[in-house]
């Protein structure tokens, strides 16, 4: 198990999400960028889905009360085995009462943190991931212990990697379909989404990301329909929302972009004052 | 009756189905029945449905590979199913206090609608409602069936804290805060009873079909139903329908 000595900004445990009780309007949740937190866990030999530390821009500093194996994957925040800086994407042998410290942002947003076996901390409705009032807590804090299964072999996880892909997370295209509700924007709205640029707010967390500069709209609410992490909302006042994956079920405001899943990945990895714009594309 | 279905990809492993965008309770019972033959017909795929008002979201467990064949496949589905009647629906009793504590926003409705408090309360209890969906928070149900009457916009400045069981109006429609929430609906009352318990594999004890109707309690018997709620002895009351 790991003790958390200090919490850092926000971290998260998270797996793959709460699947099958939407229809009790409970969002899905799990890892904002799936696929980091998906090669973290593939490289320690984990099942892809395994539960994960989300780690959001300023890490915490966790102290470790057993052996075990980690990797760390996604945003590069400078971390450190009892000081010593190590790099992302590694796989690396803990021993008991090993700390692990995180410093200065140096790309991305969001960090997983992986141990040999996952976390195994509590299940509510078929996940782990924190999301209050699901679960108790909505982030880790000081004094909390995150619980993993001891090592049953002490052979280091060997598995070959030799190209890794990663995300470049500089990149600012963001690949969108069309919404449900795209063709009753404007032909001006239309051009204006695809060639535009835009920023992120300072408005943006795990459950929407709000962009900035507004749109010209006279477009109306809608009667309220589903929606999904990726659904691109345009508020009356000309406001888009980026809803990611903590969002809520359903919603009232006009569904005029989706994200592609790998774009929701990408987005995850975006701060505030971060640059994007809209690639449209036709589903496969 | 068979209604002109729109069907469209929305995201790689989805797909929506929409009706014509109104609110009605016949319209409502086509959508769930279709829900519910889809449930049955991808019982070994796991898919997960959800509806709203009009439409139907279907979750597949990985990418969609042909599309235009699924839906194909759907529109098949939807016209050769007989409407049944196989649902198990049920009216739900919700107590709800009235009283000037809870009821905050009753003051400002009673002048601005120029009826007595106690005429907004009869009304408000009197009907019963449809539960369309679940949405919005984890069990806040989406109600039909509210006294036109009562339809009262919502707030220009949302509230940042309405209070777990505060019964509102927003608009035409009437709710229940499952949980602490911002909103910016106007606040009539407040019920002790839970909408949703996380614990429980069947988290919310009412389901899209349902009925809601709103039973006036007494302060006093408030705070008792709170009591059993907090020591798990107490039980919705329903009626099979």
């Amino acid at each position: 198990m790991i003790k958390v000595l200090k919490s850092g900004l926000f971290s998260t445990i998270q797996d793959k999400g709460r699947f099958g009780y939407g229809a009790f309007g409970v969002p899905k949740s799990g890892t904002m960028d799936l696929y980091s937190a998906k090669l973290a866990n593939t490289l320690l030999g984990n099942a892809a889905t395994d539960a994960v530390l989300e780690i959001t821009m300023t890490g915490p500093k966790l102290k470790f009360e057993v052996e075990s194996y980690i990797v760390i994957c996604g945003a590069d925040i400078s971390p450190s085995i009892n000081g010593e800086m190590i790099q992302n994407n590694k796989v690396y042998s803990i021993l008991k009462g090993d700390i692990i410290e995180f410093g200065k942002l140096k790309s991305g947003l969001r960090t997983y943190m992986a141990v040999k076996g996952g976390f195994k901390t509590e299940i509510v409705l078929g996940s782990q991931s924190y999301y209050k009032p699901i679960t108790i807590n909505d982030s880790i804090t000081k004094g909390d212990v995150l619980s993993f299964n001891a090592l049953t072999t002490k052979s280091k996880p060997s598995k070959l990697f030799s190209k890794l892909k990663l995300i470049d997370f500089s990149s600012e295209i963001i690949n969108v379909f069309k919404g449900p509700e795209f063709e009753l924007l404007s032909n001006l709205q239309k051009d204006q989404l695809k060639s535009a640029q835009f920023m992120v707010s300072k408005l943006y967390n795990r459950m929407a990301y709000q962009l900035s500069p507004l749109i010209n709209n006279d477009l109306k609410s809608i009667l309220t329909g589903p929606v999904l992490p990726g659904t691109v909302q345009l508020t009356p006042s000309g406001q888009l929302i980026v809803l990611m994956r903590d969002c809520q079920t359903t919603g009232g405001y006009p569904r005029v972009l989706q994200l592609t899943e790998s774009a929701i990945n990408l987005l995850s990895q975006k701060k505030e004052r971060d640059i994007l714009t809209f690639n449209l594309i036709e589903f496969p | 009756m068979k209604h002109n279905l729109k069907y469209r990809q929305f995201n790689e492993r989805s797909i929506l189905i929409e009706w014509p965008s109104i609110i009605d309770k016949n319209m409502l019972h086509d959508v769930l029945n279709f829900k519910n033959i889809l449930l049955n017909n991808y019982i070994k795929l796991k898919v997960y449905v959800i509806n709203t008002y009009n439409s139907i979201l279907i979750s597949y467990p990985s990418t969609i590979e042909d599309v235009y064949g699924e839906i194909t496949h759907l529109k098949t589905i939807y016209s050769s199913v007989e409407s049944q009647n196989s649902m198990k629906l049920k009216l739900w009793e919700v107590p709800v206090c009235y009283d000037d504590e809870f009821g905050t926003d009753l003051e400002t409705l009673s002048i601005t609608k120029s009826l007595s408090k106690s005429e907004i309360i009869h009304r408000h209890s009197q009907q019963i409602y449809t539960v369309f969906f679940i949405g919005f928070l984890p069990g806040f149900l989406y109600l039909g069936g509210l006294d036109k009457s009562l339809h009262f916009d919502r707030k220009f400045i949302p509230n940042l804290n309405t209070q777990k069981g505060a019964v509102g109006i927003g608009g035409n429609q009437t709710g229940i805060y499952p949980q602490n929430s911002p909103g910016g609906w106007h606040i009539i009352g407040n019920s002790p009873i839970s909408f949703f318990n996380s614990k429980k594999e069947n988290p919310c004890f009412a389901k899209a079909g349902d009925k809601i109707k709103f039973l006036p309690v007494s302060r006093e018997e408030y705070h008792s139903i709170l009591k059993q709620v907090a020591s798990n002895s107490y039980k919705p009351k329903s009626i099979s329908i």
